[in-house]
């Protein structure tokens, strides 16, 4: 396929592999590098790329975004699912997750009405066609996700749908990259920057990484040669000394992201206070409904409070999530929690770092 | 959540595009890439194409990456 089959010659990969194997041995330390997107870690995991390197260290960070949903916005959704007359629409991923006592997946067979969708779009076409009942769409994910949801309100309002709303559980990137990079126990020497969160942001709200923690940024692509090209400039910074942000993705992330998308992101958002999984509260790294559509926030329709509880006992999620440990370091790993019944939502979702662990077999 | 597969449009109606990948057809909205024209590669996530890929980006970048890995290995 095109734009694909080419970023997988693995005669082009080889020599990759061995010019990074040589500078990264010409580097007199082991290098961390840290990929925040859960895409990315698929792919590493799925090309065999996480235990190619001796000098070099391949840690997964906050970059799934089901994994970064917390125990209490869990517990928040069950308690929605429970409401008589709500239509729950959400990505599949967030089925399966457990909260506290339930997942939406013990929910449905207790009667609770769940709709699986790919886009928001398909959310608003079950308010449609569903007058009687509230649909209320999990709004999860980062900022490639944000715009297509903003949009969808948009389409909601000039359509006047007002049995849709959503619960905006939205995270952004760069303040995650920021309170990681604050945090005294994690070593980062450099970022594998999101490619497709990029595509939307562009590439200058990464620039406070060199700036003021002096270590490389590169936005990648998903493919192998993407992967190895990235991990291939940022050893070049670390060796020339000229931390910055570069984009290896250059055939789909500009410099200045998409514009337009921003623009409706911003129009229906603004930036609130969120807590993550494993990291806390961060601030203005999340996303809230603008006043004008007050009117779609489920939060502001529902009760929804619900007491405050403590991650599964036992479960690293929140260390690994911060790149403190691997999950294979995991007591529970494998044993006790695996993708057929998994404790922690790292285990849960395709980008988890545990799922992909546990898939590819491969530390 | 996220495709990464470029997909290509075959056709546009208002703000809805056909997309094709690997011989399979589905639809993409463009309200977040007005620009975009039959013909275009994209990238398609949740039902919205948010990108599009330029070629000739593409191609000048792997043109550089085998010229970088070419020239190495006249060096050693
Ligand atoms: S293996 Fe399971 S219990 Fe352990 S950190 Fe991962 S998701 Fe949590």
């Amino acid at each position: 396929m095109k734009y694909l089959d080419e970023y997988r010659d693995p005669a082009m990969a080889h020599d990759l592999i061995e010019r990074i194997k040589d500078l990264s041995a010409s580097i007199n330390r082991k290098t961390r590098f840290m990929e925040v997107c859960g895409s990315h870690t698929v792919a590493i995991y799925k090309a065999g790329i996480k235990s190619l390197f001796p000098n070099l260290d391949l840690i997964s960070g906050p970059g799934c975004p089901v994994c970064v949903t917390s125990s209490r916005d869990i517990d928040q959704i069950i308690r929605l699912a429970e409401l008589p007359g709500i239509i729950v629409a959400t990505f599949g991923d967030m089925i399966r997750v457990p909260g506290t006592t339930s997942s939406l997946q013990d929910e449905i067979s207790r009667g609770a009405k769940v709709s699986v969708v790919y886009s928001p779009l398909d959310a608003l076409e079950i308010a449609r066609e569903n007058q009687a009942k509230k649909v209320v769409f999990l709004a999860v994910g980062f900022e490639t996700t944000a715009p297509t949801i903003a949009a969808t309100i948009l389409q909601a309002e000039r359509e006047g749908v007002r049995n849709f709303s959503i619960l905006s559980y939205h995270k952004l990137i760069p303040p995650a990259m920021k309170a990681l990079l604050a945090e005294d126990e994690v070593r980062i020497d450099g970022f594998l920057c999101p490619g497709h969160v990029s595509a939307i942001i562009g590439s200058t709200p990464y620039e406070f990484i060199p700036k003021e923690y002096h270590i490389p940024a590169v936005i990648a692509g998903f493919e192998p040669l993407d992967i190895l090209q990235a991990l291939f400039m940022l050893l070049m910074q670390i060796k020339e000394n000229r931390p910055a942000v570069e984009i290896q993705y250059s055939r789909v992330v500009r410099p200045e992201g998409n514009p337009g998308a921003m623009k409706k992101l911003w129009q229906v958002f603004q930036p609130a206070d969120a807590t993550w999984r494993g990291l806390g509260v961060i601030p203005e790294s999340g996303l809230v409904l603008r006043q004008e559509f007050a009117h779609y926030d489920a939060s502001l329709q529902f009760d929804l409070s619900v007491e405050e509880r403590a991650d599964p006992p036992g479960c690293q999620c929140g260390q690994v999530l911060k790149g403190l440990q691997r999950p294979t370091d995991c007591p529970l790993f494998g044993r006790v929690c695996n993708p057929q019944q998994p404790i922690g939502p790292c285990m849960v979702s395709s980008e988890g770092s545990c799922a992909a662990a546990y898939k590819y077999g491969r530390s | 959540m996220c495709i990464a597969v470029p997909c290509q449009i075959v056709a546009i109606h208002d703000s809805t595009a056909i997309v094709e990948v690997g011989g399979v057809r589905k639809e993409a909205w463009l309200d977040l890439l007005t620009e975009a024209k039959v013909g275009d590669y994209v990238i398609v996530h949740a039902g919205y194409a948010i990108q599009k890929v330029d070629a000739e980006n593409a191609e000048q970048t792997l043109r550089l990456l085998r010229e970088m890995l070419e020239r190495e290995g006249d060096n050693q």
